[in-house]
């Protein structure tokens, strides 16, 4: 027994003007200063103000939203009482509007204790539209909320199936204006989920398909993306590739590159696209050597070699690799100006938090300890992983 | 020799295992709780069976069939049926999932054991590298 869980998704050029017949009294808006600088929540706001709706706006979350900011930020929910809760942004607004959302309905719960076991009764007080922002997290579609606790230092992967938005409303508009690095940092974080959902150990018949179309949209259209932005067929493809990766993976969750992405980003302050791009090629070259890997039906939906898992997962290694060149991105850490001493010093600290990371254990093959060092090793000097 | 499950020799061959295994002294070092973990009755099991395993530092320190008459207080308990745990020691069934659909029913603070999976992980094998029979087979 399992679930499949998606919002209602409005997608396409002109789904924000859905916002016009919105029924309800009161939204609450919750972005971040920047793209509230941009003007991005004024254009949001002018679609409520058609529809009726009186609104508030919290914008000051952070890349990596803490603790504090959903509990100062559902203050002030509370105060305003919403019957829309509505998180614009990239991952970190929309995650923060989850959170927010989940303590407006329950105050008597801490975030940091937001779980999938706990039934917490969402959707009394109000729901959730998200509107993404940029073409990534596929935060829009899925129940996973990543915060930081900031006093231990480390981020936090919570969630609850009840935590999934209500709406999500895909309009490739906001995304026009991405700079290129942004574009590219984030199209390959849509890679990792696409192929993570489909080679973690709860894949599923739901969501493999889901995450196989993403790939194709992302080796298709990123490039494009990344070299004209005012490509606006690769734009709103990019946007839908990350929304349908978020279905994926939400319903299937990710695996090792996220286990490893999580601790590395973390330590070395790198922003999370950046890293889970980076450890995507190592990661599949090393659960290949498992028992149930599956590379070869993505190298065939990809037309690369796929006569066995071994060729296959090289092939795809090697194709995000050139991927990740054509759109700029590092493909080792220590491009990234990231050294061997460094990686060294952290050692420790990257294994233990990359064991404590919910996705290691989702992965076909569990690095041990010090498989795990080896590993951030390898990707430290950008060695294709051999054992 | 193949051991009962559920059974008092069981638990103590899972001591066994836990603190021969590297990986889970190593994932689990930071670990402080204690559990039972409780069989529901059904088929020949006609009474729950409650095994009570003492968690520390990477190492087993106690573990035991709970009869009643003791003190302790345990963290966590988590109960399922045979079949489930079952399920769970042949790896046909994940124990995140299985909580999640209810499957196992935990009482205890999730987000401890959330921050600790790769340990939960490491405790499931030991469990699995027990040459083990269950009711049924007998």
């Amino acid at each position: 027994m399992w679930f499949f869980n998606s919002p209602e998704i409005v997608f396409g050029e002109g789904a924000l003007d859905y916002l016009d017949e919105l029924v309800g009294r009161r939204a609450f808006i919750v972005t971040d200063p920047v793209l509230h600088r941009l003007g991005f929540t004024e254009i949001v706001a002018e679609h409520l103000r058609r529809a009726g709706i009186e609104l508030a706006v919290f914008a000051e979350v952070e890349p990596e939203p803490s603790l504090e900011t959903v509990r100062r930020g559902a203050g002030v929910l509370r105060a305003f009482a919403p019957d829309w809760i509505i998180g614009l942004g990239g991952g970190s607004a929309m995650d923060a509007a989850k959170a927010m959302w989940v303590l407006y309905e329950r105050p008597d719960i801490d975030p940091a204790s937001i779980n999938p076991l706990e039934r917490l009764g969402l959707g009394v007080k109000a729901r959730l539209i998200t509107i993404p922002t940029t073409s990534g997290t596929g935060s829009e579609a899925t129940w996973a909320t990543v915060l930081t606790d900031t006093e231990a230092g480390r981020k936090l992967g919570l969630g609850s199936r009840e935590s999934l938005a209500t709406l999500a409303i895909v309009d490739p508009a906001f995304t026009a204006k991405l700079p290129p690095r942004l574009t590219a940092e984030t199209g390959i974080d849509v890679l990792s989920h696409a192929i993570e959902g489909y080679t973690t150990t709860w894949h599923n018949d739901f969501s493999d398909g889901l995450c196989l179309k993403a790939m194709q949209l992302v080796f298709a259209y990123l490039p494009r993306a990344v070299a004209d932005g005012n490509d606006m067929e690769a734009r709103e493809k990019m946007a839908n590739a990350a929304t349908i990766a978020g279905i994926g993976f939400g319903n299937a969750m990710t695996a090792l590159a996220h286990a490893l992405a999580h601790p590395f980003g973390a330590v070395f302050h790198q922003p999370h696209g950046r890293c889970s791009g980076l450890f995507l090629p190592y990661t599949v070259e090393y659960t290949v050597r498992s028992d149930n890997s599956r590379y070869s039906d993505i190298a065939y939906a990809l037309h690369l070699p796929a006569a066995d898992e071994m060729t296959a997962a090289t092939a795809v290694a090697g194709t995000i690799r050139d991927l990740m060149r054509r759109v700029g991105l590092p493909i080792s850490a220590a491009e990234m100006g990231i050294s061997a001493a460094d990686t060294e010093a952290a050692m420790e600290r990257l294994c233990d938090l990359a064991e404590m990371d919910y996705s290691i254990v989702l992965a076909t093959r569990i690095p041990s300890h010090n498989e795990l060092a080896e590993l951030f090793r390898y990707v430290q000097a950008g060695r294709p992983v051999d054992f | 020799m193949a051991y009962l499950f559920p059974s008092a020799e069981w638990v103590e061959q899972l001591k066994i295992e836990i603190n021969r295994s590297e990986a889970y002294a190593n994932s689990g070092k930071t670990w402080e709780g204690d559990f039972c973990f409780i069989v529901k009755p059904g088929g020949a099991l006609k009474e729950p069976f409650k095994m009570y395993l003492d968690l520390w530092h990477g190492q087993c320190r106690d573990a035991f069939v709970m009869t009643g008459a003791e003190t302790k207080k345990p963290e966590f308990t988590i109960s399922g049926t045979i079949e489930t745990y079952r399920q769970i020691f042949n790896k046909k069934l994940d124990p995140i999932q299985a909580l999640m659909t209810r499957k196992l029913e935990l009482q205890g603070n999730m987000m401890k054991i959330m921050k600790s999976v790769k340990a939960t992980l490491d405790l499931v094998n030991c469990c699995g590298l027990i040459d083990m029979k269950y009711p049924d087979q007998t």
